[in-house]
């Protein structure tokens, strides 16, 4: 039989309108408005999950998002199952399907369950003491931890939601809704300001939006009346804007906000299709108010983590605003007036209330004085020191606190209960401000930290500021707004306040028992169950800094970041070490503030749109050719072509042979290519280039290498002179950007008196470049008007030509060592030029090749790739390249940086080629180069740089760097596989046409 | 994420620009006179101070001008921004 706890409507239910939903597999029904904790309490279950470590059966705790024990799975049979989702933020809908987490084969019946009985075994850093010997073990425990690792179950499948990013610029954002941020936002809004106001609720009006008492009153109406009419007032702002739902997770620098807006979390399922589940929020501010309230504190005691123990604050919101009873037989434990609050309201709603338990001996307080004329036992002074009751509690025992509050004394009064309310106090709600990098200070009054300064144009106010009490709220909020936005007066500057609430506080962090504090179980952090026995080992085991106690107890460490506990940490620690809780500082709060789920964070950028990606001119033409793409930086460059079923090493033997056979095709449009002008553009070149370029005809091509200021190669390309004063120069594909930035920064920087002018033009041009012996044939058909005599167009030139009235620039320059050319035409061109090529190669059997080819025809001529051959150490020396470097030259981009101690050491690694006994035998890319093997170690002398088979040379072929490398030639060395050692010969990194002969071939 | 006041631009956030190191270190005109170690000075000694820092960035993303810029590292406050070239401001 289910009971039903509804008392008297709650502000927030529309009891027309039921949902039914499933909660472990069993039916339940809630009212819209409903969250799914007040639904379920509603239906009188409180036992919700199992905590981390010793599964021990939990409950709800609260009403909010420092919510540290209801946190379930929803909806685990979809692909959108959600892990760690707080129940007290959950709105109830239409099929909603929840389920406990971290239990098995239930919730009711836990097998791990047993870890509590085990717990004597289970102290602080077991993981760490346990597990560190023999250290060879841990792949062995490493697998049994992670199986029982972690909370929820992540989904498997690809999140079918769509979420987005919305940037926001205001001049004022309030961070909550409550009677302090209303205030706030309306005289933001009325004084002219663009503003924002967010909550994370699905209402506005924070906890005085149901505090419906005669206690208090603000101008003689109760303050949820007064409140509910501000609401209704802003509402028709039109500078103010107003997103509920909306949980601000992250407060950087500069008032750079992250906030998540939740859009369909709270509709059926079937009525989230084509909308936007969640939106991140990027939002800049220029003021920032934050009026993020206060968490009520929990009392830390024996076995304090009970199904039924809730925050005295949550009872009273279950029943004001969702008309619910958490018992039927409620117990209060206090050391504040907070909790007659409570009393007051279920007074009202006509819930019982066995007794009040109230740290404090002597209080004068109104609340308190209406409580005891309904006749409700109040025992002042005493403490809880126990609780039965192992699904849900049952029965406290209670003792009298001594003088010091050190200890109990006198004899138990046992108490039975089916809920038991508590309230330690508040602590502010400080982390967003302390994660813009306010720093706080420590209130010994109530012990509490509060903001003291900003870092940025932002302000705290309410109870976040440490202003607990509605009259506090009323006098120091407008005081604090007309400073900060330099104002003469609010609205509320005269208001009428009836507050009742008595501010003495009897704060004792860790409440004594009768027992040893060894065997007791007093919950500091409920969610990673870690016990103030726990801290206090931590203590007794060294540990002395915050940050090393929370980490060796996991305190705090929970996805609730230990919202609730840390302060009590903080207090049994500065207790224990006899340290001054100012002085201890808090530990570091981090974003976000709850969490966020991984769709929301990534936003639209999944998918293709993961990562973009640039595509040339030609590039349809190539995936309608079957081109196998490869990703070269951002570009998709072709990297193979395979016919029928060729595999990539069939496709990139045939292709070779092809372009040294007749012809062949590169699209080359992904080479960086930089536009230079200037009269100076010659001396720019001669400083960035290690060779000389004064004496460059105009029409000529020159191969350059690019050196960092430490002498390592950076990059390398063709540059060609276009005019007197004009240059076009060719950049590796991947390292064009950087190019163009650093040669930007030396004009700007060192240079500014050079007269030069840099422009990128990558995307201006296609490249379409045909080589082989028959290429001549091919380009002259395409261009007949040029003369591509060898006496007109030698190798490494270029000229200026036309196809039909297109203007092109063709330049006779080769990557493969064959007669090549390469056409650069404006970009919308390209592929109609690619096809006439296509065309007039057809009957010289003209093959379209990929990177792969082309790496593998450079490795046969032994040229470089940067980035492949090099990797940031090597120097043109290293790579056999002396004849770049200019000794003429005074001075050049990493010139004094080849003659250092260690660039001109002779053991340095240094380009060679290598070439295998068995020539069948391909290496691999990466593979280490060793010359003894029976050395132990084995001594590592450089590694394989490229491989391939040479269909040309009928031969494997490699690259490689190896220390001392170049006096080696001719030396046998030992390439150690898995498997077997194969045994190479160091050679000439040229393998084939030493002589360059085939540039200027003729077939 | 600082917002960077850009002496072309104006205020732009800070993902629009690429941090360049330390400022004010100047190419030494005469490399091939300097010894090892004097050249080591330049090539790779930099400041890492937690406190008022003298910086290169550069507007990548923008107008791609390269500028100074004082900042203290420690809370990411920018005391002044000046062009290259320009005297920096006397503290």
């Amino acid at each position: 039989m289910i009971k039903n706890l509804r008392v008297k409507t709650g502000k927030a239910i529309d009891e027309t309108y039921r949902i039914s939903f499933k909660f472990n597999g069993n039916a339940y029904y809630g009212f819209k408005g409903d969250t799914l904790s007040s639904a379920l309490l509603a239906n009188d279950v409180h036992l919700v999950g199992r905590s981390f470590k010793y599964h021990r059966p939990r409950g709800i705790m609260t009403a909010g998002s420092e919510e540290p024990n209801a946190i379930v799975q929803l909806h685990d049979k979809s692909s959108r199952t959600e892990p760690n989702v707080r129940a007290t933020e959950i709105e109830i809908y239409e099929g909603l399907e929840a389920s406990s987490q971290n239990c098995w084969p239930s919730v009711k019946f836990d097998i791990g369950g047993i870890n509590n009985f085990l717990s004597p075994l289970l102290p602080a850093g077991f993981y760490y003491k346990t597990f560190m010997w023999p250290s060879s073990f841990w792949e062995k425990y490493e697998y049994f931890i992670r199986k029982s690792a972690g909370l929820g179950k992540s989904p498997t499948e690809p999140d079918p939601d769509v979420y987005e990013h919305r940037y926001i610029h205001c001049d004022v954002l309030v961070i909550g809704s409550g009677i302090s941020g209303i205030m706030a936002a309306k005289t933001a809004a009325k004084n002219g300001f663009k503003t924002l106001l967010v909550d994370e609720k699905p209402n506005l009006g924070g906890s005085t939006i149901y505090q419906n008492s005669d206690y208090f009153k603000i101008n003689n109406q109760n303050s949820c009346s007064w409140l509910e009419k501000e609401i209704n007032e802003i509402k028709k702002l039109t500078n103010l804007e107003i997103k509920i739902r909306t949980s601000v997770a992250a407060y950087h620098g500069y008032n750079f906000l992250l906030a998540r807006e939740n859009l369909t979390d709270h509709l059926p399922v079937e009525q989230r299709k084509d909308k936007t589940r969640h939106k991140l929020l990027k939002i800049r501010a220029k003021k920032v108010i934050s009026a993020t309230g206060s968490i009520e504190r929990p009392m830390i005691f024996d076995n304090n983590d009970r199904p039924g123990i809730l925050l005295s604050s949550a009872i009273k919101k279950y029943a004001d605003f969702f008309g619910v009873a958490c018992g039927e037989k409620n117990v209060l434990f206090t050391n504040n007036d907070s909790a007659y609050e409570t009393a007051i309201t279920l007074i009202q709603k006509g819930i019982d209330i066995e007794a009040i338990v109230d740290n404090r001996e002597e209080i004068d307080s109104k609340l308190l004085y209406e409580v005891e004329k309904n006749n409700i036992k109040i025992f002042k002074g005493y403490t809880v020191t126990d609780t039965f009751g192992y699904k849900r509690i049952n029965k406290i025992s209670i003792k009298k606190l001594s003088k010091d509050g050190q200890k109990v004394v006198g004899s138990k009064i046992s108490l039975s209960c089916d809920c038991l309310g508590v309230s330690g106090g508040w602590t502010p709600a400080v982390h967003l401000f302390t994660q813009s990098g306010g720093k706080l200070k420590f209130r010994e009054d109530d012990q509490v930290f509060i903001p003291n300064t900003y870092p940025s144009d932002q302000l705290s106010i309410g109870s976040c500021a440490g202003d607990f009490t509605l009259d506090e709220i009323l006098i120091n909020t407008p005081k604090s707004l007309k400073e900060f936005f330099n104002i003469k007066n609010t609205e509320y500057d005269n208001l009428e306040v009836i507050s009742s609430t008595n501010k003495s506080k009897r704060n004792i962090w860790l409440l004594p028992s009768d027992k040893v504090l060894g065997k007791t179980k007093s919950f500091v952090d409920y969610q990673n169950d870690s016990t103030a026995k726990d801290i206090k080992l931590a203590l007794r085991e060294g540990f002395r800094s915050i940050e090393h106690v929370k980490r060796y107890t996991t305190t705090g460490m929970g996805t609730d970041q230990g919202k609730l506990g840390n302060m009590h940490a903080l207090g049994i620690i500065s207790e224990t070490a006899g340290a001054k809780m100012g002085e201890l500082g808090t530990t570091t709060f981090r974003p976000p503030y709850t969490p966020l789920t991984f769709g929301t964070i990534v936003g639209r950028n999944v998918g293709e749109y993961f990562d973009i990606f640039r595509k040339t001119p030609i590039h349809n033409w190539h995936e309608e050719n079957k081109a196998e793409f490869e990703n070269v930086g951002q570009w998709k460059r072709a990297w193979y072509y395979p016919k029928e079923n060729e595999n990539m090493h069939q496709a990139v033997q045939r292709e070779s042979k092809a372009a040294r056979e007749s012809a062949g095709i590169l699209d080359a449009s992904t080479l960086g290519k930089i536009d230079i002008q200037g009269t100076d553009a010659s001396e720019f070149l001669n400083r960035v280039y290690t060779n000389a370029w004064s004496k460059l005809a105009i029409g000529k091509c020159r191969y350059g290498l690019m050196l960092n200021e430490d002498g390592m190669v950076y990059d390398d390309g063709v540059t060609t002179r276009l005019g007197e004063n004009h240059y076009i120069m060719t950049t590796t594909t991947g390292g064009a950007a950087n190019v163009m930035g650093k040669l930007e920064d030396y004009l700007q920087t060192e240079w500014p008196e050079l007269d030069v002018y840099l422009t990128s033009v990558t995307d201006h041009y296609a490249t379409v470049s045909v080589c082989g012996p028959n290429s001549k044939k091919i380009i002259s058909e395409v261009i007949p008007d040029l003369d591509f005599s060898d006496e007109n167009f030698p190798h490494m030139s270029f000229k200026n030509a036309k196809i039909g009235k297109i203007n092109c620039r063709v330049m006779r320059i080769s990557f493969t060592g064959e007669q090549s050319y390469e056409i650069n035409i404006q970009a919308n061109y390209g592929k109609s030029v690619w096809e006439k090529c296509m065309e007039a190669g057809k009957d010289y059997n003209i093959t379209p090749y990929g990177t792969e080819t082309m790496h593998l025809l450079r490795a046969e001529k032994g040229f470089i790739i940067v980035g492949q051959d090099t990797d940031a150490t090597m120097t043109p020396i290293d790579l056999q390249m002396d004849w770049i470097v200019s000794k003429k030259k005074y001075d050049f981009i990493g010139k004094r940086s080849l003659y250092r101690s260690d660039t001109i050491r002779k053991d340095r690694k240094q380009l060679i080629g290598l070439l295998t006994e068995d020539p069948n035998e391909v290496l691999e890319e990466g593979a280490q180069i060793v010359a003894d093997v029976n050395k132990s170690p084995i001594e590592m002398l450089g590694h394989i740089t490229s491989s391939y088979y040479s269909p040309n040379l009928k031969k494997s072929i490699a690259l490689g760097v190896v220390r001392g490398g170049k006096n080696m030639m001719g030396q046998k060395l030992i390439i150690p596989m898995e498997k077997k050692n194969i045994n190479v010969t160091v050679a000439d990194p040229v393998f084939l046409d030493k002589e360059n002969k085939r540039l200027n071939a003729k077939l | 994420m600082f917002i960077i006041n850009c002496p072309f631009c104006g205020e732009r956030e800070q993902s629009e620009f690429k941090a360049g190191g330390e400022a004010h270190i100047i190419r030494p005109k005469q490399p091939t006179e300097l010894s090892d170690d004097e050249w080591a000075e330049y090539l790779f000694m930099r400041k890492n101070i937690k406190g008022v820092q003298f910086e290169r960035w550069n507007h990548a993303h923008g107008c791609r001008k390269w500028f100074n810029v004082v900042r203290d590292t420690s809370n990411d406050e920018i005391k002044a921004i000046y062009k290259m070239g320009e005297k920096p401001p006397v503290e």
